[in-house]
């Protein structure tokens, strides 16, 4: 799995690119590969994630209720939205993919299709 | 500066530029290193009646984060266990996220009452509400 900048073919609003980019972890074994994103604030509904082509994209709304009459005065996480997308290649199956979000961190595994998982070659010697 | 030697990720190299460029141009740094991009990301506002302080602390038992505060000043620590497995079976693509002890500290102003702190964690955020004194609140004075 490869990643690729956030941009999308297409024209997109310039509220739609101002996202924030998910910190994640990428863990491949010979079974598949592991995704960890931290997106707080991000309920299951508010969570998409589709795969278009060879390309699986992560969306997530932060929607957290906060008091009307507040006032901001220290701000270091500046978006309500985070964004990122991950070039995968041919041996991820990603019909088999999952997913689970709890307490802001979602886990995501692609296994590796059947064919492309590693097979031990023997050398043999003369 | 440091580049990567392959930088492969246009987004998060702009990303590591723009925090090295905000530790360059902050002019006062707390003592306690700089005010971005620590963990947990800290959002903080007021109201008239209190503080509402925002952590986004994703992946925590909320009963191993310790919370307090003393004298208006906040201070936040726990610790956060790693994803990122240690055998040689499986190698490790991306690594960014925070992993470790954690603790951050921030001022809050005087006229909070540390006997009414509410702090609830949903969805990875740690939301903190400290209400007012009473008698730091603004009051309407009738004129007679």
């Amino acid at each position: 799995m490869s990643e690729q900048n956030g941009a999308r073919t297409g024209g997109e609003s310039a509220a739609e690119q101002a996202a924030l980019l998910p910190p994640v972890d990428v863990i491949e074994d010979q079974g598949g590969i592991t995704l960890y994103a931290d997106v707080p604030g991000v309920s299951r509904e508010h969570l998409q994630l589709h795969v278009e082509g060879d390309n699986l994209f992560l969306d997530g709304q932060i929607a957290v209720e906060m008091p009307k009459d507040m006032e901001a005065t220290h701000v270091e996480v500046p978006r309500s939205r985070y964004r990122r997308v991950f070039a995968l290649s041919r041996e991820f199956d990603t019909g088999r993919l999952t997913a689970d979000l709890k307490n802001g961190v979602l886990r995501l595994r692609i296994p590796k299709a059947e064919h492309a998982k590693p097979k031990r070659i023997q050398i043999s010697t003369e | 500066m440091e580049y990567s030697l392959f930088p492969r990720d246009l987004f998060s190299e702009l990303e590591r530029l723009q925090r090295q460029i905000h530790q360059a141009v902050e002019l006062s740094p707390s003592i306690r290193g700089f005010n971005r991009g620590g963990f947990p990301g800290l959002n903080v506002a007021s109201t008239p009646e209190s503080a509402e302080i925002y952590a986004f602390a994703p992946g925590l038992d909320p009963s191993k984060v310790e919370v307090q505060l003393e004298r208006g000043v906040l201070s936040i620590s726990g610790e956060r266990r790693p994803d990122v497995p240690e055998d040689a079976r499986s190698s490790v693509h991306l690594n960014e996220r925070f992993a470790g002890r954690f603790h951050r500290v921030i001022s809050l102003s005087d006229d909070l009452d540390p006997n009414e702190v509410r702090a609830t964690y949903r969805e990875g955020i740690l939301h903190i509400s400290i209400k007012r004194e009473q008698s730091a609140m603004p009051r309407r004075i009738n004129i007679s």
